[in-house]
């Protein structure tokens, strides 16, 4: 591996952080139109130079070069040395290409969205802000600065889901986004610490890399080595929204549509995935939490999927949507297929930012209504938010050609076949995996016809008012749309799989030889998940093509209690509630009324106070306001003085 | 002349001048008599630091007068102007009455 130095690193972060800056401080002075450009040039010029730096590590002659920066000395002491410093190499260079890229078409859909918002200014100030810490989550060299870029981006997360904060409900998704992902950040913190212990001091990831390929210290042992990866999983699955910590992500939606495109489907919650990919040397050590990411990986799948099903609300759908796409990637990275995870990242931002994004475009067009129920019959209204919300939806569904097939047949394959020390548990998540991929191609077609197919729901007024969204929105979809449908060709299976190769010198290692699986079995596998991709639409379209109210609602009233169940999300927050919430609030109410209010309150400030001013009693029946007084003692005290000289 | 009355005739007087200013800034409730009777106080100083003066041929002590008076002025000028705005603020000039910061 050949380290060099490249300057442009820090260009392409802080560009960005000046963005938000400029558009933070000057916003209000010179308008919300100078804060959306500043922003949205601020990003494009980041892409810019990420494309730059992308062509040029393309010419490099080893493969595994990587482009570094050490900007200054962070911490420095005898046991702990870190720097702040980046590093460009080719995941971080797919990641930063995702991030700059997806971020400017929704900087630039964003300006007519956000049109006439009273805070626009502060809108695109917290979106740059964002796109700075996920640059520099991607891009850092060592744990700490991942970690910082971390919470940054969760802190920016928090800001833009309670963007409108007037609204009760909004601010608490904010909040609750933030307190979950606490509970993962716990997980991450203490595996950093671990292998602060174990790897004299530095959290650098070439120096990570080295002491795991090193083999087994003494105190670096097989269990030591899974629990930090478990622990640092635990991280990722509040930041990526896995089970049991899934529950801020569906939540997170308050937030405006194209910050739930950006950050809550595209970007910041696959930060997770991108974490295990990039520490995948030491994964491939632990095997046993390797089986346990995919394992939660095929389950949230699973599960979110079926939720996905019952919801009315457009931007819930792909919610649970996304959760269960995120769950995918797990299966592949958790199957040793790290560079799959990463393309079906890659696919997913694509084919998830463009769903998203033309919900809002529907959400823009009527008005705020998110029902699916209450919908239908837009597509001869909004010509171009239909076309690229039926192309990203055959994506999504895994169709063929588009991308979603090819990433998601991969990772359904890399399941089966990848070289696992526990290859019969694997063959059962495939089953999970290839079941949740039928109810994804459902839930799509579902929320697809619901939306703009069959006769109209809406009433008269709205319906009549619908349109089509002016062009800085259709024009980012159409782009997204045409990624969707194309960037699958990124990973054709066998020999010439492009990011697979692009990949190779940074996750090679742990590649498992797909290509030297017998033909007849890839073929079976490919056709069984097209099968189920299929099956899903087709069901689905039987099932909801007369509206609501068809062979769908007949179902729904037979398995009630079921349907009741999907419908509020197997009460997950309500246990939550109930096992969590509840005695956390009781305990807090006891920290307060007993030893706040009695114990520090009556005996510790109030008595402390009391004592002062007992003592204050004499001196004040002196300071009695009369200047006189103070006079005489004046003169008293100086013919005192004067007979004692 | 000057010379023919002992230092301390002036020093008697002086210390006369001195104390029944102190007693008139001690007994008197009207804030202006108070600020007179402070320059009573003042000017008795001033009259033993002349009188010194005079009597060791040493113009220090002139020179400390001149500083008295000068600061004298200044004072009343000050002083005379908090009187108006507080007259302004209370609608009297019995000191009694000024006791808003007592403790």
């Amino acid at each position: 591996m050949e380290s060099k130095l490249f300057a442009a690193i820090p260009w392409i972060i802080f560009l960005p952080a000046m963005g938000a800056l400029l558009a933070g401080i000057f916003g209000k002075r010179l308008g919300d139109r100078f804060a959306a450009l500043v922003a949205t040039a601020a990003v494009s010029a980041s892409f810019g130079l990420t494309l730059y730096a992308v062509w040029l590590l393309h010419g490099e002659a080893d493969p595994a070069t990587v482009y570094v920066l050490d900007l200054y000395t962070f911490i420095e002491t005898r046991f702990l040395d870190i720097q702040v410093a980046f590093q460009f190499d080719r995941l971080s260079a797919v990641m930063a290409l995702v991030v700059t890229g997806i971020s400017a078409l929704i900087h630039l859909y964003s300006i007519g969205y956000m049109k006439g918002d009273r805070s626009t200014a502060r809108y695109f100030s917290h979106l740059n802000m964002f796109v700075f810490f996920m640059l520099l989550l991607v891009l850092g060299k060592n744990l700490l600065i991942m970690f910082v870029g971390w919470e940054g981006v969760g802190l920016s997360s928090y800001l833009l889901i309670g963007f409108w904060y007037e609204e009760m409900a909004k601010a608490r998704a904010g909040k609750k986004a933030f307190i979950v992902n606490r509970i993962g950040d716990f997980g991450f913190l203490i595996a950093m610490m671990m292998i602060v212990v174990y790897n004299q001091g530095s959290l650098d990831f070439a120096s990570l890399q080295e002491w795991a390929s090193s083999g087994a210290s003494p105190i670096m042992n097989q269990t030591n080595m899974t629990v930090i990866c478990l622990l640092l999983f635990l991280g990722a699955a509040g930041k990526s929204a896995q089970i049991p910590l899934y529950v801020w992500l569906p939540d997170a939606m308050a937030g405006p549509t194209p910050v739930s495109a950006l950050i809550h489907a595209a970007t910041m919650v696959t930060a997770g995935v991108y974490m295990v990919a990039r520490l995948s040397f030491l994964y491939v050590h632990a095997p046993l939490a390797m089986a346990a990411v995919a394992g939660i990986g095929v389950l949230t799948a699973l599960f979110a999927a079926t939720i996905a099903i019952a919801q009315r609300d457009v931007k819930k759908v792909l919610a649970y949507s996304t959760i269960s796409q995120l769950g995918f990637m797990f299966l592949a990275v958790g199957s040793g297929a790290f560079a799959t995870g990463i393309f079906h990242l890659t696919t997913h931002a694509f084919f998830k930012a463009c769903l998203f994004l033309g919900a809002g475009s529907v959400i823009h067009a009527l008005k705020g209504e998110q029902d699916i129920f209450k919908m239908g019959g837009l597509a001869g209204k909004m010509r171009v938010t239909h076309a690229t919300f039926l192309v990203s939806t055959l994506a999504i569904a895994g169709i063929p050609p588009l991308s979603g097939f090819f990433s998601k047949d991969e990772v359904l394959a890399s399941a089966f076949l990848g070289e696992t020390a526990f290859p019969v548990l694997y063959k059962f998540y495939w089953a999970i995996g290839l079941l949740a991929a039928f109810l994804t191609a459902i839930y799509m077609m579902r929320l697809f016809w619901l939306t703009f197919r069959g006769t109209t729901r809406l009433s008269e007024e709205t319906h009549r008012g619908a349109h089509e969204s002016p062009w800085t929105m259709t024009i980012a979809l159409v782009i997204l749309a045409v990624g969707a449908a194309v960037a699958g060709f990124l990973g054709i299976p066998g020999e010439n799989h492009l990011l697979q190769g692009w990949l190779a010198p940074v996750v090679g290692a742990s590649q498992p030889p797909l290509v030297h699986a017998s033909p007849v079995l890839h073929w079976t596998l490919l056709f069984a998940s097209v099968c189920a991709g299929v099956a899903g639409l087709t069901t689905a379209w039987l099932f909801y093509r007369r509206g609501p109210e068809g062979p769908a609602a007949r179902v729904a009233r037979q398995f009630g209690w079921f349907h009741r169940t999907l419908t509020n999300k197997f009460y997950v927050d309500e246990a939550l509630g109930y096992l969590l919430v509840r005695p956390l609030r009781r305990v807090a109410r006891f920290c307060y009324e007993v030893v706040d209010k009695v114990l520090l309150d009556l005996f510790v400030v109030n008595a402390s106070a009391r004592a002062v001013r007992l003592f204050g009693l004499i001196p004040r029946a002196l300071h009695n306001g009369n200047v006189q007084n103070y006079l005489l003692a004046i003169v008293i005290g100086l013919a005192c003085l004067w007979i004692v000289l | 002349m000057i010379g023919d009355i002992p230092l301390y005739y002036y020093l008697i007087l002086s210390f006369a001048i001195f104390t029944l200013g102190m007693l008139g800034m001690l007994v008197r409730r009207n804030v202006i008599i108070m600020l007179m009777a402070m320059e009573l106080m003042l000017n008795g100083a001033n009259l033993a630091l002349v009188a010194y003066a005079r009597f060791r041929a040493d113009e220090a002590g002139q020179v400390m007068a001149f500083f008295v008076m000068a600061l004298a002025a200044a004072e009343a000028a000050v002083g005379l102007a908090l009187v108006i705005a507080v007259y302004r603020h209370f609608k009297t000039l019995n000191i009694d009455r000024f006791d808003t910061l007592r403790g």
